[in-house]
C-alpha cells in the first residue's frame, strides 16, 4: 500500500542516541516507518520503548541522532512539533482532560489551533468521535464515566482531530478486554485504510501485531534488531524473539490468524 | 478537465452552467486550514441549483475536516453515490469519503434528546434535582454518622480492640501539630476583641469591662467556634484527603475484599482522635484568647496584670462549660463529614480535590450553624 508513495520513509530514525540519567537507552537507533503502513514496536520491558515513542512525538529530546517526520527534521521543541499538524498520539491510558467532556477533548484543539468557532468544533469533533466508532450520546460525557475500551476511542478521535498523516499509539489495547482488543486493531486498520494514515504503535499485545501491524520492529540490545513482516521476524534466530513469538501466547495469536 | 483552475488554492465551489445538466465543480484544498472559509463558502451555496451533477474529483488536498463539510452539505447519502459513481477518484479518496459519510450518520443520529425548552418546566426540574440530591445527601450523612457511631459504641465495651497506634498517630496530626496555631490565632483574636472593647467602652469610662467582654466571649463561643473552624480547614480536608486518594487507589474496596471494615480501621481513630483533640485545643484557644486580650488591656489601660487575672476568675465556671460542652459536639460533626467526603470520592483526582474542599466547606457550615443553635438555646433555658 506505500506503493504510491514518495521514496522517502514518513519516519526516519538515523544513529538515535538516548541517555535518560546516566543509563544509555537507545544506542546508535536507526528505524524507518513508511507511509501508510502500520507499524508495530516490540520488545521487553524495559528496553525503551515508550522512549523511542516519546522521542519520535517530539515529547523527548534525543541525545544525539538525526529524526526526520515527513522528511522534515524534528523541531527542537515538542511544542513546535505539535503545532506542525502532522502527529496525533494515543497515549496509554488516554489522557483525555477530565474536566471536559469527550466532544469538548477533541474540540479544544480545533478551537485552539485550528482557529475553529465552537459550534465549527464541536460539529467536527462529533464526526470524529463517530469515526472512532462513538456515537453523539458518548459526546456529553465525561472521561470518568467512559469505559477503558471507550476512552482509547475518544482518545484516539482527539489524536486525530487534527488529521495528522502520523498516528503514534502507546500500548493501544492494554487494559481492554479481547473483544474490545480485536475491535480496536480493525478499527485502526480501518482508519488507516480510509485516512491514509501512517501509524506507529507500542505494543505488547501480540494479537494486535498479528491482525493489525504490516511490520515489525524489534527493539533489544539498544538497538532495532530486525524489521520485518511477523514471518520474516519469526524466522529470526534470537532468544529474545524466539521465546516472544513462540511461546503459548504467540502460538495462540498466529493460530488465531490463520483462523481468521 | 484540462481548463480547470488549479488546486493549490483554498476550496471553493464552481459553478459551471455553459452546459445542462449543470456543473457544480469543487475546487481547490478542502482542509482544516481552510475551514472557516470553507464553512461561509457552502452557506453561499446552501441549495445547489437543481438539476446538476456534483463533481468531486478536483478537488486538491482533502482531510477529514474537509470531508465532513461535503458529507454536512450533500447529506452521507448523496456523499456515498458520488464517491462511488465518480471513477476519477483514487482509491484512497473514496475510503475516506465513504468512512466519513459513515461517520457523519452515526454523528447525526438521533442524539441525546435535547431537555424542554420550558424554561419553568426547566426551573421546577433543577428544584427536584436539587432537592432530591440534598435529601439523598443528608440521608447519606445520617447513616455514615449511625454506622459510626454503631461502631465507637461497639468499641467502647471492648478495650482491646480499641486501635491506640492509630489513635495517637491521628491525635499527633490533629491535636498536636495544630496547637501553634490555634494558640497564635486566638491570640491575635483575644487582642483585637481587647482593642475593640477599650475603643467602644472608653466612651463610658468603663475599660475595665473590656476585660469581661474577652473572657466571656472566649470561654464561651470564640474559643471553641475558631479552634473548631481551624480544624475544619486543617482537618476535615486532610481526612478527606486521605481517605479520598485510598478509595481513587482502590484501597477502601481492598479493605473490603479482606473482610475489613473502612469505617472501623479508617473513620473510628480519626473520630476518636478529633473527640480528643478540639476539647483540648479549645482549652488552648480560650487560655491564648485570655492572654493576648489581657496583653493588650494591660498595655493601653492603667490596669495591673493581678487584676485582670482577678477579674477573669470572677467569671462564672457555667461559662466555660457551656462552650467546652460544645467542643465535642463540633468534634464528631467534623471528623464525620471529613471522612464521609472522602468515602464520596470517586476514581480521579478532581474528584478527591472537589470533595475536599465541600468538606470544608459542610464542616465550617454546620459548626458556625450549630454553634448559633445552642447560643439561642442557652439563651432560652438560661445559663
Amino acid at each position: 500500500m506505500s506503493d504510491d508513495t514518495s521514496t522517502r520513509p514518513m519516519i526516519e530514525v538515523r544513529s538515535l542516541v538516548n541517555r535518560l540519567g546516566g543509563a544509555t537507552i537507545h544506542d546508535g537507533l536507526d528505524l524507518d516507518v513508511h507511509a501508510g503502513e502500520i507499524l508495530g514496536l516490540v520488545g521487553g520491558s524495559g528496553s525503551g520503548k515508550s522512549v523511542l515513542l516519546r522521542s519520535l512525538a517530539g515529547l523527548q529530546r534525543p541525545t544525539a541522532g538525526t529524526i526526520r517526520i515527513d522528511a522534515r527534521p524534528m523541531q527542537e521543541d515538542a511544542h513546535q512539533c505539535a503545532t506542525s499538524h502532522c502527529i496525533g498520539v494515543l497515549f496509554q491510558r488516554g489522557a483525555l482532560y477530565s474536566s471536559l467532556t469527550i466532544a469538548d477533548n477533541v474540540a479544544l484543539v480545533l478551537i485552539e489551533q485550528a482557529g475553529l468557532r465552537r459550534s465549527e468544533a464541536r460539529a467536527l469533533a462529533r464526526i470524529k468521535l463517530a469515526l472512532t466508532g462513538l456515537g453523539p450520546e458518548a459526546g456529553n460525557q465525561y472521561p470518568a464515566e467512559l469505559s477503558g475500551g471507550m476512552i482509547k476511542r475518544a482518545a484516539l478521535a482527539r489524536a486525530l482531530a487534527l488529521s495528522p498523516k502520523i498516528l503514534f499509539l502507546d500500548e493501544p489495547t492494554a487494559g481492554l478486554d479481547p473483544i474490545s482488543a480485536a475491535a480496536f486493531d480493525r478499527l485502526l486498520v480501518t482508519l488507516r485504510d480510509s485516512l491514509g494514515l501512517t501509524v506507529f504503535l507500542v505494543t505488547h499485545d501480540l494479537d494486535t501485531l498479528y491482525a493489525a501491524c504490516d511490520r515489525i520492529a524489534v527493539l533489544a540490545r539498544r538497538r532495532v534488531l530486525a524489521t520485518g513482516t511477523v514471518e520474516e521476524i519469526e524466522a529470526i534466530e534470537d532468544d529474545w524473539v524466539e521465546s516472544y513469538f513462540h511461546g503459548p501466547r504467540g502460538r495462540a495469536a498466529r493460530q488465531a490468524r490463520e483462523r481468521a | 478537465m484540462g481548463g480547470d483552475p488549479t488546486v493549490t488554492e483554498p476550496g471553493h465551489i464552481h459553478l459551471d452552467q455553459s452546459r445542462s445538466p449543470a456543473r457544480i465543480l469543487l475546487l481547490g484544498d478542502w482542509t482544516l486550514a481552510h475551514y472557516s472559509h470553507l464553512c461561509r463558502q457552502l452557506e453561499q451555496h446552501a441549495e445547489p441549483p437543481q438539476p446538476a451533477t456534483i463533481e468531486l474529483h478536483h478537488v486538491g488536498a482533502l482531510d477529514t475536516a474537509g470531508a465532513a463539510l461535503l458529507a454536512r452539505w450533500l447529506g452521507a447519502t448523496e456523499l456515498e453515490r458520488l464517491a462511488a459513481a465518480e471513477e476519477e477518484l483514487p482509491a484512497e479518496r473514496r475510503n475516506l469519503l465513504q468512512a466519513i459519510a459513515t461517520a457523519h450518520r452515526t454523528a447525526t443520529r438521533a442524539g441525546p434528546t435535547s431537555p424542554s425548552g420550558n424554561p419553568l418546566a426547566e426551573t421546577l426540574a433543577g428544584i427536584g434535582r436539587i432537592t432530591e440530591h440534598a435529601y439523598q445527601q443528608i440521608t447519606l450523612g445520617l447513616g455514615f454518622s449511625g454506622q459510626v457511631l454503631h461502631v465507637l459504641a461497639g468499641g467502647l465495651l471492648r478495650p482491646w480492640r480499641w486501635r491506640l497506634s492509630a489513635v495517637s498517630r491521628q491525635l499527633q496530626h490533629t491535636a498536636l501539630e495544630a496547637i501553634p496555631i490555634v494558640a497564635l490565632l486566638t491570640f491575635a483574636i483575644g487582642a483585637v476583641i481587647a482593642l475593640l472593647g477599650i475603643s467602644l467602652l472608653g466612651r463610658f469610662d468603663a475599660e475595665i469591662f473590656a476585660v469581661d467582654l474577652v473572657t466571656y466571649a472566649f470561654l464561651r463561643e470564640f474559643g471553641v467556634v475558631i479552634t473548631a473552624i481551624l480544624l475544619a480547614g486543617r482537618s476535615a480536608s486532610a481526612f478527606a484527603a486521605q481517605i479520598g486518594s485510598m478509595k481513587a487507589n482502590e484501597e477502601i474496596d481492598a479493605l473490603r475484599t479482606q473482610g475489613l471494615d473502612p469505617v472501623d480501621l479508617l473513620v473510628a481513630p480519626r473520630v476518636v482522635a478529633m473527640l480528643i483533640a478540639l476539647p483540648l485545643l479549645t482549652v488552648v484557644g480560650v487560655l491564648a484568647g485570655i492572654a493576648g486580650g489581657s496583653l493588650v488591656i494591660a498595655t493601653s489601660v492603667d490596669i495591673t496584670y493581678a487584676r485582670i487575672i482577678g477579674l477573669v476568675q470572677e467569671a462564672p465556671l457555667e461559662y466555660y462549660l457551656a462552650g467546652l460542652a460544645k467542643a465535642p459536639i463540633f468534634a464528631y460533626i467534623i471528623a464525620v463529614i471529613g471522612c464521609l467526603e472522602g468515602f464520596k470520592c470517586g476514581g480521579s483526582a478532581q474528584s478527591v480535590g472537589q470533595h475536599t474542599t465541600s468538606a470544608v466547606v459542610q464542616s465550617i457550615f454546620w459548626v458556625i450553624i450549630l454553634n448559633a443553635a445552642a447560643a439561642l438555646f442557652f439563651l432560652e433555658v438560661g445559663w
